[in-house]
């Protein structure tokens, strides 16, 4: 599995940098690569743009996935408690309205409203777009959650409960590991999303991944090798975060099959 | 002793919509009875035997445990659960914990017992089962019939007053149902409180020392097994009957 995701990463770069034969124009092709790397990346320290926007990016999509999961959690169990018991209904048409305006919204709206009017007096932009990406994937996350819980057993739910388990014990005893497990592939696609999605932060200043690229594109006028550079590093963070997450899943897979 | 009241129902009433499953029903269960409830497909047993722990909310009546009446919403519900366990047709045993953790999550969680306690015990339940070393094993690696075994292991293991069974062979292999009526024998040989939804008839003619007939949400006739088989009375029974024997 592992060779195998190496391996097509590897077959995507090479597929990428096939256009630079276009500069393999006379005997020069090595010097002007050469001449090109070393414009966009060495001169004036240009490299660190990338290296403190992929810092930026990592640090955004981290925190937003820690928000995105907590606040997630907790609307998929509100809104499961409500299909089970019919309680909770107060707090579960305000969790649907929620999960409306975000999911019925484009994400990069979202930023811009939490930018410009909702935090319009702080100037803390990163914290701004944690925020923004952690509600926004929250929405997400919730509904994804939410498919997993009801596909436990609901014998599951009766075996806890007549074995004198609360609602609440139950829950979070056998049927949220259950549930965590069966949705695992879909919650590792989703941070994937979140994390591609975080290169719009550029829209509100923020120095990402996307932006430091762009950044050097417009000091060099060279967009090849930034913006290969940072579609690269995203494609190699993507490949090892789903490397983890097939390694979570297996680890969790411990029913003895 | 063997006469004192554990379970008093009475007019219990439970609908879903506009269909009504349990219509009135009133009834005395002893401590030390066996009782196996039988009646056609869709005549309320389970819906009986659920209402009576309260995983189905009954619509209306009253559930008496020991005294406490287990449809006032002021009874707390979980802790009258742990003196009446229940054993699923589909036996719910938990499949991310191996058979001792399935037997042992209870008793540590609910009952706040060590963890060495609580192990001998499922050691000793699982041996007199005859699947001790089945310990770490996951539930998925076990027959049907070991699995419903264990099932009863695990209400065992909660020191119950009484034991649900709901049809608890019906989803077994016919060749595993024996292993499983064996060990419900002797748990009623033991002086088990039981109430079984079964078709086992044999089975109720050997360990039931009451029956109940259900039909159409109501008790159609009540007696020892002797009653039932020999001498029924109600029309529907002996159609019943006469269909299944």
């Amino acid at each position: 599995m592992k060779k195998k995701q190496f391996c097509a990463a590897a077959a995507a770069a090479a597929l990428m940098l096939c256009p630079l034969i276009a500069f393999a124009d006379g005997g020069g092709f090595v010097e002007t690569i050469k001449g090109k790397f070393i414009s966009n990346f060495i001169t004036d320290n240009r490299w660190t743009y990338l290296l403190n926007g992929l810092g930026t990016t990592i640090m955004i999509t981290f925190f937003a996935v820690i928000i995105g999961l907590v606040l997630g959690f907790l609307i998929a169990i509100i809104r499961s408690t409500h299909d089970k018991t019919g309680k909770c209904v107060l707090l579960n048409t305000i969790c649907r309205a929620y999960l409306t305006v975000i999911r019925g919204t484009p994400s990069m709206v979202q930023l811009l409203i939490m930018y410009y009017v909702i935090f319009a007096s702080t100037n803390h932009k990163v914290m701004v777009a944690i925020i923004a990406f952690g509600l926004n994937s929250a929405a997400y996350i919730a509904e994804i959650v939410r498919s997993g819980i009801m596909s436990v057993d609901e014998g599951q739910f009766e075996a806890g409960r007549s074995l004198g388990f609360t609602y609440a014990q139950t829950m979070t005893n056998f049927i949220l590991p259950q549930a965590f497990k069966n949705v695992l592939p879909a919650l590792g696609n989703e941070f994937i999303v979140l994390l591609k999605e975080t290169s719009i932060s550029g829209y509100i200043g923020i120095m990402d991944l996307t932006r430091g690229g762009d950044f050097i594109r417009s000091r060099t006028y060279d967009a090849f090798m930034p913006l290969i550079a940072v579609a690269l590093v995203y494609l190699i963070i993507v490949v090892f975060l789903s490397m983890m997450v097939t390694k979570l899943e297996r680890r969790l897979k411990n029913d003895g099959k | 002793m063997a006469n004192d009241v554990m379970i008093r129902v009475e007019d219990l009433k439970k609908s879903f919509g506009k269909l009504v499953v349990l219509d009135g029903i009133t009834t005395e269960i002893r401590r030390g009875e066996v009782l196996v409830l039988i009646g056609p497909s869709g005549c309320g047993k389970s819906t009986f035997l659920r209402c009576l722990n309260m995983l189905e909310t009954p619509s209306g009546g009253h559930v008496y445990l020991d005294g406490v009446d287990l449809t006032s919403p002021k009874t707390n519900i979980n802790h009258e659960r742990q003196k009446m366990m229940m054993v699923f047709q589909h036996f719910n045993l938990f499949p991310n914990l191996t058979i001792m953790e399935n037997l042992t999550v209870a008793p540590i969680k609910v009952l706040k017992r060590t963890k060495q306690e609580a192990d001998k015990k499922a050691q000793e339940l699982l041996e007199r089962v005859g699947l001790a070393d089945k310990a770490n094993s996951y539930p998925q690696q076990l027959s049907g019939g070991q699995k419903q075994r264990v099932a009863i292991c695990r209400a065992l293991a909660m020191d119950p007053e009484v034991i649900l069974f709901d049809e608890p062979t019906s989803a077994l292999d016919p060749e595993m149902v024996g292993e499983v009526l064996d060990v419900m024998k002797e748990l009623a040989q033991s002086g088990m409180t039981m109430i079984c939804v079964t078709h086992e008839m044999g089975f109720a003619r050997e360990v039931a020392n009451r029956m109940i007939f259900l039909d159409e949400g109501k008790i159609a006739e009540d007696g020892t097994p002797e009653e039932i088989f020999g001498s029924p009375k109600n029309e529907r029974l002996k159609a019943f009957l006469s269909k299944i024997l």
